[in-house]
């Protein structure tokens, strides 16, 4: 009796676990699919990645607690501005540097992520705002076990998302034209294909997706410095899942979420966040080109 | 009896079209003495001029380095890429000037050019590679898929096939597919030959010449394999340290005594000489 119990309150926290963990998974996905596409397209290293994600959160607070808006209206303007911010981004910061050498556009996006650390605390200050619930926030019974709705709802949105990013991609004409450019710009250009418009694309629908993962994260713990914390786990998903891949991304980020979730349950003591860098590391030693880093063809 | 001129020897660009030259017809193309500088300093074409008309096909031949591929990344806009620049002259197409405009409209325009080394996007299937093809037009494609289709039945048991795993030939014919899809008045092939075995490059050139006859694509054929070339050509150019040093109809220029030394390998006994001899003349004796 005594014995059951105490195995299926086993099995209970591991699926708890579980979920948390492919939650977080799903939502790191989304912020990283942004990076990949950017890299792919663009060939550029976007540290700032990690920090859209904040301007996301304090966006969709800032819309629903100081402006009032009803929250699908607060998530709709705060897309917009991401795809502006994504955009000026493209055009002001970017642009004039096409042709410099990688440290540089490196140390430039590195710059972008204190900008935008800077304006949020200028804008909202430090403290954490918690945030109105607008995924709901009830418990159901998944497997006999009571998981959170507001993570399911996460998993669902983000999952939405990456499968219409990938059949945009596969499909969709300008999907095929950004692929195109990734492979080899001047051939694009020669089918007339505008590289400019590719390029402010890829950025613009970077910001978006980043903003949107920020905007998951914030209805979970709310707006705070945190989410960029979290946005921070961009690099080790995109290190272990290749930086071109998008297949990549979306294993990584459930790998990713999973190992800080079990470490967190199982063994505690913050080593939760440590975990995920030590596989950066790790990876850059054994795999640097990751999981599914694309493979250049070569024929023989 | 020939036709075959000689380009000036003084370096000075014709622009007044002579008579009995490509320009019969309407003229589709015209570079006029045009000058390109890469990173300032090198200079490749100096006072390129040459014509296409309508519904031809016209042959650029010249050696490595001569400046053939440069005239056409020139003619389509490639060269600011390549931090190159045109500094001098004009490129008119279809009566406007087209000189400085950009690649992409270019192409919109209905200038498609096939690049050297085929430059299939790799990680595409051959279908997506096509499609990509298309992206200038507006209107539905599906017609053009199945014209391709025609045209590269191979391409069409591949569509779904990863390009960069395609052979030199199916990718060759894959870069040509591409080209037609955005329905272009002149294509130009940059060595459409290179690298393929004998076999495929009487395929190819047999394809460029039924794409010619029966779509009135006017056809500009940058090539090395002189002989082939001139073979499928109404009129040929040969192009010498970035310019023109010889032209005529492509009948007159394969009877030329220079062509046939210079590039078909052929000497004035007839025999063909070893390529080495041939190369070793050439290096004395120039047209400039």
């Amino acid at each position: 009796m005594e014995q059951a119990e105490v195995g299926s309150a086993y099995v209970e926290t591991f699926i708890q676990l579980t979920i948390t963990g492919l939650a977080n998974g799903a939502i790191l996905s989304l912020a990283a699919l942004g990076f990949v596409i950017v890299f792919k397209a663009t060939g550029v290293i976007n540290f700032a990645q990690g920090y859209f994600l904040l301007v996301g959160a304090y966006l969709v607070w800032a819309g629903m607690v100081q402006f009032n808006l009803p929250w699908f209206f607060a998530v709709i303007v705060a897309l917009v501005v991401a795809v502006l911010m994504g955009l000026a981004t493209e055009r002001f910061v970017l642009r004039p540097l096409v042709g410099e050498n990688v440290i540089s556009v490196i140390m430039v996006t590195i710059g972008l992520a204190f900008v935008l650390q800077g304006l949020v605390q200028f804008i909202w200050g430090t403290e954490p705002r918690p945030m109105p619930a607008f995924i709901p926030r009830g418990t159901v019974e998944l497997l006999g076990v009571p998981v959170t709705l507001n993570r399911i709802w996460a998993v669902v949105i983000a999952g939405a998302v990456l499968a219409a990013l990938t059949l945009f991609f596969q499909r969709s004409r300008h999907g095929i034209a950004m692929r195109a450019v990734a492979d080899d710009q001047q051939a694009a250009m020669v089918v007339g294909i505008s590289v400019r418009k590719v390029f402010a694309l890829a950025w613009a629908l970077a910001a978006a997706s980043a903003v949107l993962a920020g905007i998951i994260v914030a209805n979970l713990f709310g707006a705070s410095g945190e989410v960029a914390v979290f946005g921070l786990l961009v690099f080790p998903v995109v290190i272990l899942g290749g930086l071109d891949s998008v297949p990549g991304v979306m294993i990584a980020g459930a790998i990713i979420g999973l190992l800080v979730s079990y470490t967190a349950g199982y063994v505690g003591g913050g080593l939760q966040q440590v975990i995920p860098y030590i596989v950066l590391v790790l990876i850059l030693l054994l795999r640097p080109y990751g999981l599914f880093g694309e493979v250049r063809i070569e024929r023989v | 009896m020939s036709s075959v001129r000689n380009g000036d020897a003084g370096g000075q660009g014709r622009s007044a079209p002579a008579p009995g030259g490509p320009a019969d017809t309407a003229l589709m193309l015209e570079l006029n003495n045009v000058e390109v500088i890469y990173e300032e300093v090198i200079l490749v074409l100096r006072g390129m001029s040459m014509q296409v008309p309508e519904g031809k096909i016209v042959a650029l031949l010249g050696s490595n380095g001569a400046g053939k591929s440069t005239t056409l990344k020139a003619i389509c806009g490639l060269l600011p890429s390549e931090h190159g620049e045109i500094t001098d002259g004009t490129i008119t197409f279809g009566g406007i000037d087209v000189t400085h405009t950009d690649a992409a409209q270019i192409v919109r325009m209905g200038l498609s050019l096939v690049m050297e080394g085929r430059r299939v996007f790799g990680h595409l299937t051959v279908s997506e590679n096509l499609v990509a093809g298309a992206h200038t037009r507006r209107d539905s494609h599906a017609d053009d898929l199945d014209m391709v289709y025609g045209y590269f039945p191979r391409l069409a048991d591949l569509r779904g096939r990863t390009a960069g795993y395609l052979s030199g030939g199916e990718q060759q014919m894959l870069a040509i597919g591409r080209a037609l899809m955005a329905r272009p008045r002149i294509m130009m092939l940059d060595e459409p030959s290179l690298g393929l075995a004998p076999m495929l490059v009487s395929e190819i050139f047999d394809i460029v010449q039924r794409l010619n006859r029966d779509l009135g694509t006017t056809v500009l054929l940058v090539e090395q394999n002189a002989r082939r070339a001139l073979n499928i050509a109404d009129h040929g150019y040969i192009m010498e340290q970035g310019r023109i040093v010889l032209e005529g109809p492509a009948a007159d220029l394969a009877d030329n005594p220079d062509v046939k030394e210079f590039y078909l390998g052929i000497g004035e006994s007839g025999q063909r000489r070893s390529y080495r001899d041939v190369k070793h003349y050439k290096r004395r004796k120039r047209w400039l």
